[in-house]
């Protein structure tokens, strides 16, 4: 017998500390078996944010970097700028990137460094407690928000791909969900681009990955899928925003 | 023929593999608690499993693998 299917020698042996039914575990493996498929193992180097994902070093066996909150994009800028031939890439939640770190992700982009960002918005803040994220629901209660997002005085969940879609350095920028299978592989097959884009030299790289928090929205992990599909994909759809100058 | 190996001690319990397998064959095996306090996921028929992987790739903590 052949094996279909065994966990990428691009992730350590380490036990995800996520929650049960988190979906970073499925983009972990995604960006692992991307990195182990082109065979560029020795030359990637990952920048882990603050929030849930803030122990992805321990998971991924390839170089990686801690950044302050949200100053992912600037720590990669200068690895990459270091190292022009290495793969970089940076891997964020939405309160990392889409708050604390927009102006580092926004400039990142605008100077189109040749960096990958693996942008996973589950739209509520993980690891703080399930507060109110800028990629929150209009509607959505979270622990901020107790009567549901106010969109008067909160404003309006900021859609980040097509945001940076706009800017002249960003080369590629694509949104994928990871709630069944079909769409777990699409998610696959635009991280390996992105990568392979920056391999190029071609300039910015963006993916959006929806994602679920069952902790934090109150659901069961297979509710929290549905979820998923029914109200955020409507507000955030799925594709690509920009491929090519 | 297809063999599915469960890494019982990794497994959540979460369940998301229970809606990605085409033939129904898995469900939260409630019978005993692995090493971290879950019910890991059991297989009932392995001999209907025709090894398209689809669990494993929507295992979030890589506690599946799939021969055939």
């Amino acid at each position: 017998m052949a094996k279909v299917f065994q966990k990428t020698k691009m992730l350590t042996d380490v036990p995800f500390h996520y929650c049960p039914g988190c979906t970073h575990g499925i983009i972990h493996r995604l960006v692992a078996e991307c990195i182990e498929e082109m065979g560029l193992q020795d030359q990637a180097v990952g920048i882990a944010p603050v929030g849930c994902a803030v122990f992805a070093y321990n998971y991924f066996d390839c170089d990686m970097m801690e950044a302050a909150h949200g100053r992912a994009p600037a720590v990669a800028t200068g690895i990459k700028r270091a190292c022009p031939d290495d793969l970089v890439f940076t891997y964020q939640g939405d309160g990392d990137l889409a708050s604390i770190g927009t102006a580092e992700i926004v400039h990142a982009a605008a100077r189109g460094e040749k960096i990958t960002t693996i942008f996973v918005n589950n739209a509520i803040y993980g690891m703080t407690g399930g507060q109110m994220a800028p990629t929150t629901l209009v509607g959505q209660v979270t622990t901020t928000s107790p009567y549901g997002r106010n969109a008067e005085t909160q404003g309006m969940p900021v859609r980040m791909a097509e945001l940076l879609g706009t800017l002249d350095g960003a080369y590629y920028i694509e949104r994928t969900s990871v709630h069944d299978v079909p769409n777990i592989n699409k998610t696959k097959k635009a991280i390996k681009k992105a990568f392979q884009y920056q391999m190029e030299g071609k300039g910015f790289s963006m993916v959006e990955i929806l994602s679920t928090c069952p902790t934090n929205w109150g659901l069961s992990p297979v509710e929290a899928l549905k979820w998923l599909e029914e109200n955020m994909i409507p507000h955030y759809p799925l594709g690509v925003t920009k491929e090519g100058r | 023929m297809a063999k599915l190996t469960i890494y019982e001690d990794t497994c959540k319990g979460c369940g998301l593999c229970i809606g990605a397998c085409p033939k129904n064959l898995l469900a939260i095996d409630r019978s005993h608690l692995n090493a971290k306090g879950y019910h890991p996921i059991g297989i009932e028929r392995p001999e209907d499993c025709i090894g398209c992987a689809s669990c494993a790739r929507m295992c979030p903590d890589c506690a599946l693998e799939v021969d055939r």
